[in-house]
């Protein structure tokens, strides 16, 4: 028990955000295997992976560095798409289909990043909400900008156009890759729940070990307070640009993971309402806490699912869920029973999530 | 003493804002030696946190100059101001509140941790030595104040004046030449205020540095500055030892008020 007390806390929440995350990789197997995994749930599991990574992302940026972003939805669209066509324009290349995910996922977690570099550089150098008004742009932009873009391969390489699939001329053994507002078809499904919970594992590290170095550190700190940070000599524009710029490279991933587990994926999917509902998960799950976002993103991607026998009510049921969710977490005897269970030892309370 | 003979840490020459229409600081001209504690006094709206805001970068003078150690300041930013040796404390207290006591002290180590962003995310050797290092310089910093217990409280429970003083440990983690100091005694106790004038000593005399300090208390600043300025209405109105300010007739006028209209 001293080595327990010796861990610092925040080494104690890691890990406990990690072992969430394995426990609840290997419950699935288990269900799965005992025949129980209803196959609603079975094509729920890798969006609830994508967006478990979109909200941690998003929490790096609203609850550690105090920036908030309403267009995240954006960058996993940069990632989806990009994703897409690398997945299937290295299809004869790289055989192997895990290769092949991991470069869809890691060329789209660059160009969502590069996106966030351009929008970051100009927007962090100003204080306030600026950036919440750019990137909720941002994420329209991105959309309409996708709804018209072709692209097609050919024996000759990559085709791309504004105008529409005539204007790709691709060769008779051509194929259209993304369809303007049809989205991208006939993709080959990548993504596996395993794929999924590895890179879930790989961004929690990412961002736990940032924000517990030095760098975190100087994050949170200008926003906690700009002008003391500055002068107590933290360059405030660059820090803002690591969380904002790794945020988005991780949203870029997600998105990637997300569209490769579907044969069709419309650009229209990423929309401002993708944005906001990622953006309840962190403030449900509560803003700067990681563990809160996995859970609420867990749950809250699942609702509706679970809901769908109240029909046309699932909106509604929905939307009281939220609301009472709320309201008791933040009643003062709700929050005496949730401190009283954190006092346990660490087995139960793991147990209990 | 043989501080004059030294270059001084800090000149400036000429220096003056303008807010519009208003001066608000006007040939303002100081120099301070290494190891010198200088106070600076004056009524309320007299300009002293706007001196300290000019020196610290965070407002660009209109005019005149500021030597650093010789260097001049010109095109330095905060942050570039605070890496050359200027390290200051604020007025209405400024700590990153939801960390902890130990990680403010941390931030004003920020420079001094060698670490990139990668051996942090990545876990490298140097990320654990540096991280080390970085702790215990950061105990033994909040040990001048008698903090170290207290070194994983959060910064927005600690008391009022444990408060200033973790700014104080934080400003000297930065190693600064020298510390501007802005009413380190206010809401204070007379005892606090006498372990804080033994402590400015202290921190001096161990670190080898220049404090500049903004305060009302009497006793504090007589009782430790070498040197005193006194400015009205942004401009310098007398300058010299405490003995000196205490007996100055146009001090007296700025502070009690003169009978200007039978002069």
């Amino acid at each position: 028990m001293d080595f327990f007390k010796k861990i610092k806390k925040h080494t104690k929440i890691s890990f406990l955000n990690y072992g969430i995350v394995i426990a609840f990789y290997f419950i699935i197997q288990v269900v799965a295997m005992s025949g129980h995994l209803t196959n609603s749930l079975k094509g729920q599991l890798i969006p609830i992976v994508s967006y478990v990574i979109m909200a941690l992302a998003l929490n790096l940026v609203v609850g550690i560095s105090g920036e908030l972003s309403l267009g995240h939805a954006g960058f996993m669209s940069v990632g989806a798409f990009s994703g897409v066509v690398v997945s299937m324009s290295l299809a004869q290349t790289i055989p192997s289909t895990g290769l092949r995910l991991l470069c869809a996922i890691l060329v789209g977690a660059l160009l969502a990043g590069i996106a966030g570099v351009i929008i970051g550089i100009p927007v962090l150098r100003l204080n306030g909400d600026y950036l919440a008004i750019v990137t909720l742009a941002f994420g329209e932009i991105i959309k309409n900008v996708l709804n018209c873009l072709y692209v097609g391969m050919d024996g000759a390489g990559i085709h791309m156009s504004f105008k529409d699939t005539a204007s790709l001329n691709l060769a008779a053994d051509g194929k259209i890759l993304i369809n303007g507002p049809m989205g991208a078809t006939g993709v080959t499904k990548l993504s596996t729940f395993m794929a999924g919970t590895i890179l879930l594992i790989v961004v929690l590290v990412i961002i736990q070990n940032l924000v517990n170095s030095r760098t975190g550190l100087a994050i949170m700190a200008i926003r906690d307070n700009r002008i003391a940070a500055e002068a107590s000599g933290v360059p405030v524009t660059k820090h803002k640009l690591i969380a904002f710029v790794t945020s988005a490279a991780i949203a870029g991933a997600a998105g990637a993971l997300y569209a490769l587990n579907y044969s069709t994926i419309a650009p229209k999917k990423f929309d401002f309402n993708t944005s906001i509902l990622v953006l309840v998960f962190v403030v449900l799950g509560g803003i700067g806490n990681m563990t809160g976002s996995i859970i609420a993103a867990a749950l809250l991607t699942i609702l509706p699912e679970l809901l769908r026998k109240f029909a046309d009510y699932r909106m509604l049921i929905y939307a009281i869920v939220l609301i009472i969710v709320m309201i008791t977490t933040n009643n003062e005897k709700v929050r005496a029973f949730i401190n009283g269970l954190k006092k346990k030892p660490k087995q139960e309370e793991a147990k209990n999530e | 003493m043989s501080d004059k003979a030294q270059t001084p840490v800090l000149q400036t020459s000429h220096l003056g804002i303008d807010f519009g229409g208003l001066t608000a600081v006007d040939e303002f001209n100081i120099s301070i030696a290494p190891t010198e504690i200088k106070g600076l006094i004056g009524p309320n709206g007299a300009g002293k946190t706007t001196i300290f805001n000019l020196l610290t970068k965070v407002y660009q003078p209109s005019r005149g100059t500021i030597l650093l150690d010789g260097k001049d300041t010109r095109s330095m930013s905060p942050v570039q101001v605070n890496h050359a040796g200027i390290a200051r404390t604020f007025q209405n207290i400024r700590l990153f509140d939801q960390l902890t006591v130990e990680e403010n002290v941390k931030i004003g180590l920020h420079d001094h941790i060698k670490y990139g962003m990668f051996s942090g995310i990545f876990r490298l050797p140097s990320f654990w030595k540096e991280e080390k290092r970085a702790h215990e310089e950061a105990l033994k910093l909040l040990d001048i104040f008698g903090m170290a217990d207290e070194a994983n409280v959060r910064a927005d429970s600690l008391p009022y004046g444990a408060q200033r003083r973790l700014e104080i440990v934080r400003a000297l983690a930065t190693q600064p030449k020298l510390l501007l100091l802005d009413e380190p005694a206010a809401g204070m106790n007379p005892s606090e205020t006498e372990e804080l004038m033994n402590n400015i000593k202290k921190i001096r005399d161990e670190f080898k540095i220049a404090v500049m300090l903004i305060e009302h208390d009497m006793n504090l600043v007589m009782g430790i500055c070498e040197n005193i300025v006194v400015v009205n209405f942004g401009k310098i109105i007398a300058e010299g030892t405490p003995t000196q300010i205490q007996n100055d007739p146009q001090v007296i006028e700025a502070y009690l008020g003169g009978r200007k209209e039978e002069d």
